[in-house]
């Protein structure tokens, strides 16, 4: 049976690239070095029960099969007369089709948006006001003696992260930190091998409590090795791994990591507590932080999500920049899905502003709060969607979903989702990364290439041809518009 | 395709020696031919026209990781420039960090049809490739960054020239590249742990290396590799008063790898390079003596990376030299590090005439190009978007040909930088001749393009006709004139096609991308230790850090044999 | 009926990455999803048991789901649920004008729910919010 290898995994920002796939008969039957999520993809993607595999139409009220001659008419259609046409989505879609979309949106001087304005569209506004000290993730494999993860749980989000790239990584100038970690579980949980120690740690009911509160421990300040900290609302699982917690209680952030500031320029601080942790021990872990060769601050979007938005991020990039003062000190978003990177960097360079961009002018225009789904949304402004890529249904709050689906709505989706069930249109596209190519950006920035590894179901086009057909046909409409007025 | 005839024009053609000749050029499929005849050719009136080769820019920053980055940081940028979509074009914004279909239509409408992006990391080639796709009508090439990559450091160290080059060769292959590119050597791998080199003779942290040995070594792969163009190097110490020491240093310590008194090394952005003084209050200019170093050698080309007074956006890979310029303006700032390879900052900045600094950086670019005699060894550019936009050209060309242009600016300036400035000793003006060496024939000859930069038969077809008539027009008293000529090419003609007219784009094409295909015994040798290497240095597999050549819009690859 | 004052929070887990790698229209994501994790102590003060039904109720909405025990407590006071459909029935739409509306930190109530109230699975959730299926 084949194997194709270093096949890249389109899931996450993490955008594991050493994926190995056993295919047998157009089907992948074994995966190799993918984490749980990943797995379940491979495996599972092809289910002919939640795919759609022929085009939709709304009739009557009910969804019914048709051409992909009437779906496309009708998506162009739908876009060339609406006046405030929003198209949304595209983090899990290839860079070819989301340059493909911006040609689109211009054409039809549409908005286009992608999942970054609710997930880390904060920490770009913020990047944008403070700038940004970060670096690709092998440096802080080579490098990093202090990791921190912030808001952010990536055991769950993005599970290989920490082996990949950070604390449990061998690099050129830093162990992995994986050995002191067992060790201490297994005088944890009493077991005496390590390899059981090492198998129970990584699954997901396996929980032991963390270190965290008053158990600071006082090696961390002169430790060279590897150290990793936690930082979040809630106990996680990543919690767990780290040689230290700190709770934090919710909303409160911003205090956190201003009081860091205060004590990293050398500033008193006046109270017991901040933010629900000991001034003493705030100390200490600012002192960790002064004191390592190169630290690196991992965010998620417990900090985007959570009250302050992006000012906790202004906050957290200013933290780290007033660091690199002391030392070397790098920051960086965990970014969610597979592309939304790539999705950020075409609309950049080709728009100059990385989501949330408004063609209604001729120009691109861009006002986050004005130019973003949610708002334009909840605001009921817009008059027609496409959504390519994303689960808005499910994934936007109900008022701005209500909007979405009360007005026309083309989907392209490989899989049954939530907005594909509400559509009025769903065009059913290939998986990228499976069953089409294409390029896509990691967290850091760093361009890989999707595989084709199987051939897709027949009948099925990618998203990229399934925007070039419709942008063809808007174009169509629109001349013989022209014609007939003249 | 189109066959043309140009008529009638001026034309400054250096590389074949025409200099103002009254002539026509032929175009033929894309080629400029001997001659052309019949009812389908199409015929240009270029009376009272100057013309000449298309316009060829040897560093500006235009794609990839780190522009991209620049323009997410500025939407202040793009607010205040924006272009609206036509029946032939893209919309796009500037102002400084142009979005990319705005950066093509930009240059073309200036008479430009060549453009090298100087600042590759080897790790995002992919991303460098997509935005050069999608710059539309020039053609283009880009450098990746070789002088901190851990592979090259430690094969140098060893004295491994040849598997130096071997794996040089890969990695133009790999990435897709054109020529060797060395920022701040051996400070970019210090600043991994946020430090730098102090000199060229200090030995780089963890690695037992010194930049000379970097700067050394790879002009000789450069050597055995056969590259068109030499070793690209923007120097240690950049932007420190006094580094124009260093400068010397860097250009003397490959001197004696001359052997036939061609070009070795490319100093770019010179001016940035040719400070004197101790400190912020000593500095002053050191071009006179970088110019009479030139003047007394054949080994080196410079750029000028000439300072116009603006607000822009700073972006090199010299991650230690942005952190510097982050804490002397405050301005907001991006450091962004590349594993293994090289690190890279951002940050906006303004050149104000009433700066000491910025005002004394202004004169010395401009006395560089002046004090330098021979203008084939240095060419125009700001470095764009470094020390301004490359949409300051014109403006530049006039300083250049008028004296009483820079006289006009000199009144503008800082007191203290107008009386230490050593323009007003200067009479030299630009011919338009010399302009065309600083602007294209110079800047290909350079680059070992030898199908760009000229007219002669069987080049490019890429051609800029500007509306300055030299007979009729007193050049030198008239720098208004030169700028508003090309600001807006009256023609501009890419690959045989008229691209743009009176200074608008009148239809867009695809440029191509050139690179260099390094053909090298050694090189499946080298990979094969390179795969070892690789999964212990990088974070990819090195199947996905190839760059295959259907991921490049239009290829065109250069074939050259390597002597490893 | 007993009522508890609490702050929502909501993201990812491994479950809802991988049940939503199954399809949204399948069991494992509907089962990884309409969940809510409750503070042991919490759970007791209301007499809810692990897997029973509970409701939550925020200014902006209510909805129905599985209580489960958070076996990472204590965290008094704190719920969790994983993005989906069911999550977004109760969450703030609010963008203090940044594009993002506020998923996390939410004040919230729960309650047991009666027996007359049962978690809907998507295609009855989707009829009940958007009247389309």
């Amino acid at each position: 049976m084949p194997i194709v290898k270093n096949v890249t995994c389109p899931i996450c920002g993490t955008f594991c690239d050493d994926i190995e796939l056993t295919v047998k008969k157009n089907k992948v039957v074994d995966v190799k070095n993918a984490c749980a999520m990943g797995e379940a993809k491979f495996l599972n993607y092809s289910d002919p029960h939640h795919r759609n595999l022929n085009p939709l139409i709304r009739r009557n009220g009910t969804l019914v099969e048709t051409s992909w001659t009437e779906a496309i008419k009708k998506s162009a259609k739908i876009l060339a007369e609406a006046s405030y046409p929003l198209l949304y989505g595209w983090s899990s879609t290839c860079c070819e089709a989301i340059s493909a979309g911006i040609e689109l949106a211009e054409e039809i001087g549409g908005v286009i948006d992608n999942t970054s304005s609710v997930c880390h569209g904060p920490s770009i506004l913020s990047i944008q006001d403070v700038g940004i000290s970060t670096c690709t993730l092998g440096q802080i494999r080579h490098r990093a003696d202090l990791i921190i993860y912030w808001g952010s749980d990536p055991y769950s989000a993005h599970p290989r992260h920490l082996e990949r790239y950070t604390a449990f990584t061998e690099g050129r100038f830093q162990p992995s930190e994986w050995k002191r970690y067992v060790s201490r579980l297994r005088g944890v949980i009493g077991k005496k091998k390590l390899e059981r120690a090492s198998q129970l740690a990584l699954m997901e009911e396996f929980s032991v409590p963390p270190i965290t509160g008053n158990q600071f421990p006082p090696t961390l300040e002169t430790e060279k090795e590897r150290k990793l900290i936690v930082i979040d609302a809630r106990r996680t699982h990543s919690a767990e791994f780290a040689d230290y917690f700190v709770q934090v209680e919710p909303n409160k952030d911003y205090e956190l990591l201003q009081a860091m500031r205060m004590l990293v320029k050398n500033e008193e601080l006046e109270v017991e507590k901040v933010a629900g942790v000991p001034v003493g021990v705030l100390e200490k872990i600012v002192d960790v932080m002064i004191g390592c060769k190169f630290g690196v601050l991992f965010f998620g979007v417990g900090l985007t999500m959570s009250s302050g938005k992006l000012r906790n991020i202004d906050a957290a990039l200013a933290l780290t920049r007033d660091l690199n003062f002391a030392t070397k000190f790098v920051i960086m978003p965990m970014r969610g899905h597979f592309n939304v990177t790539g999705a950020n960097m075409v609309s950049i360079w080709q728009t100059g502003y990385p989501f949330s961009v408004d063609f209604s002018q001729g120009f691109p225009f861009y006002n986050p709060g004005e130019t973003s789904a949610v708002d334009i949304l909840s605001r009921d402004e817009s008059d027609a969607a496409l959504v390519i890529a994303s689960d808005p249904v499910a994934n936007f709050p109900r008022v701005a979903a209500q909007n979405l689906v009360k007005n026309p709505l083309i989907v392209i989706d490989p899989e049954k989702s939530a907005t594909a069930l509400m559509a009025d249109v769903v065009l059913p596209s290939t998986f990228v990364g499976i069953e089409a190519e294409g390029i896509a950006y990691r967290m850091d920035g760093v361009p890989l290439p999707l595989k084709r590894v199987v051939k897709p179901p027949k009948g099925l086009l990618s998203d990229e041809e399934i925007l070039r057909r419709i942008l063809r046909e808007v174009r169509k409409l629109k001349r013989s518009q022209r014609r007939s007025n003249a | 395709m189109t066959e043309l005839l140009i008529r009638n024009g001026f034309v400054y053609d250096p590389i074949n020696k025409i200099d103002g000749e009254k002539m026509d050029i032929a175009v033929k499929n894309g080629k400029i031919v001997e001659k052309i005849e019949g009812k389908r050719v199409k015929k240009i009136n270029a009376s009272g026209m100057m013309v000449m080769p298309g316009g060829v820019d040897i560093h500006s920053h235009i794609a990839g990781a780190k522009v991209n980055l620049g323009r997410l940081l500025r939407p202040e940028d793009h607010y205040k420039d924006v272009e609206p979509r036509t029946s032939k074009t893209r919309s796009g914004v500037g102002y400084s960090i142009p979005s990319t279909f705005t950066t093509g239509y930009r240059y073309a409408k200036m008479g430009w049809t060549m453009v090298m992006d100087p600042a590759m990391p080897p790790l995002k080639a992919r991303h460098t490739h997509e935005e050069l796709n999608d710059t539309p009508i020039i053609d283009k090439a880009t450098y990746p960054l070789l002088g901190d990559s851990w592979i090259v450091l430690e094969t140098l160290s060893e004295g491994r020239i040849d598997e130096c080059a071997a794996y040089v060769a890969w990695e133009l292959n790999a990435t897709k590249g054109y020529a060797i590119k060395l920022v701040n050597p051996g400070g970019l791998e210090a600043w991994g742990f946020g430090r730098n080199v102090s000199n060229i003779d200090d030995t780089v942290p963890n690695f037992n290396i010194t930049p000379r040995e970097i700067v050394r070594g790879l002009c000789k792969v450069n050597q055995l590799l056969h590259l068109p163009h030499t070793i690209h190097v923007h120097t240690n110490n950049l932007g420190k008063p006094g580094n124009y020491e260093n400068t010397l240093k860097t250009m003397q310590c490959v001197e004696g790898l001359n052997h036939n008194n061609r070009p070795l090394i490319h100093i770019t952005h010179c001016q940035f390079s040719a400070f004197a003084g101790n400190d912020w209050r000593t500095f002053e200019s050191a071009a006179d003596k970088i110019a009479n170093y030139i003047n007394a050698h054949n080994h080196v080309t410079l750029d000028m990376g000439q300072v116009v007074f603006s607000d822009t956006t700073t972006m090199t890979a010299d991650g230690p030299f942005q952190f510097i310029l982050y804490q002397l303006s405050g301005n907001k700032w991006i450091n962004g590090d590349v594993e293994t390879e090289t690190s890279s900052g951002i940050v906006p900045f303004h050149y104000k005439r009433s700066s000491y600094v910025h005002a004394t950086q202004w004169s010395i670019g401009l006395e560089l190009a002046l004090l330098i005699k021979d203008p084939w060894k240095i060419l125009l550019t700001t470095d764009h978007p470094n020390a301004g936009p490359f949409i300051a050209y014109p403006k530049i060309i006039s300083w250049l040909m008028s004296r009483k242009a820079r006289e006009k600016m000199m009144k503008r300036i800082n007191k203290k930088a107008r009386s230490k400035s050593l323009l007003p000793t200067i009479d030299r003006e630009y011919t338009p001749y010399e302009i065309a060496i600083a602007t294209r024939a110079g800047q290909a000859k350079a680059l070992g393009l030898k199908d760009k930069g000229h007219l002669g038969v069987g080049a490019d077809a890429d051609i800029a006709i500007y509306d300055l008539n030299p007979e009729k027009t007193d050049l030198n008293a008239n720098p208004r004139l030169i700028r508003r000529a090309f600001k807006h090419a009256a023609y501009t003609i890419k690959d045989g096609q008229i691209v743009v007219k009176g200074g608008e784009v009148v239809k867009s094409i695809s440029g191509r991308t050139f690179w260099v295909n390094v053909e090298a015994e050694k090189a499946l040798v080298e990979t094969r230790i390179l795969k070892e290497k690789f999964a212990e240095y990088y974070t990819v597999q090195y199947e996905n850090y190839l760059v295959p050549e259907h991921n490049l819009a239009v290829s065109a690859p250069i074939q050259v044999h390597a002597e490893v | 009926m007993q009522k508890m004052k609490v702050t929502l929070l909501s993201g990812r887990t491994i479950n809802q990455g991988t049940g939503k790698e199954h399809g949204k229209t399948s069991q494992e994501y509907y089962e990884s999803v309409a969940i809510c994790e409750v503070d042991t102590n919490d759970l007791d003060a209301l007499g809810i048991k692990d897997g029973a039904n509970i409701k939550v109720s925020t200014e902006f909405g209510s909805i129905i789901v599985k209580a489960k025990e958070s076996i990472r407590g204590p965290h008094p006071g704190i719920i969790y649920m994983p993005y989906g459909p069911w999550i977004n029935a109760v969450a703030n739409p609010t963008t203090h004008s940044t594009g993002m509306p506020s998923f996390k930190g939410i004040h919230a109530e729960i309650e047991p729910a009666t027996s007359a109230e049962r978690v809907l699975p998507l295609h009855e959730l989707l009829k009940q919010a958007f009247g389309k299926e």
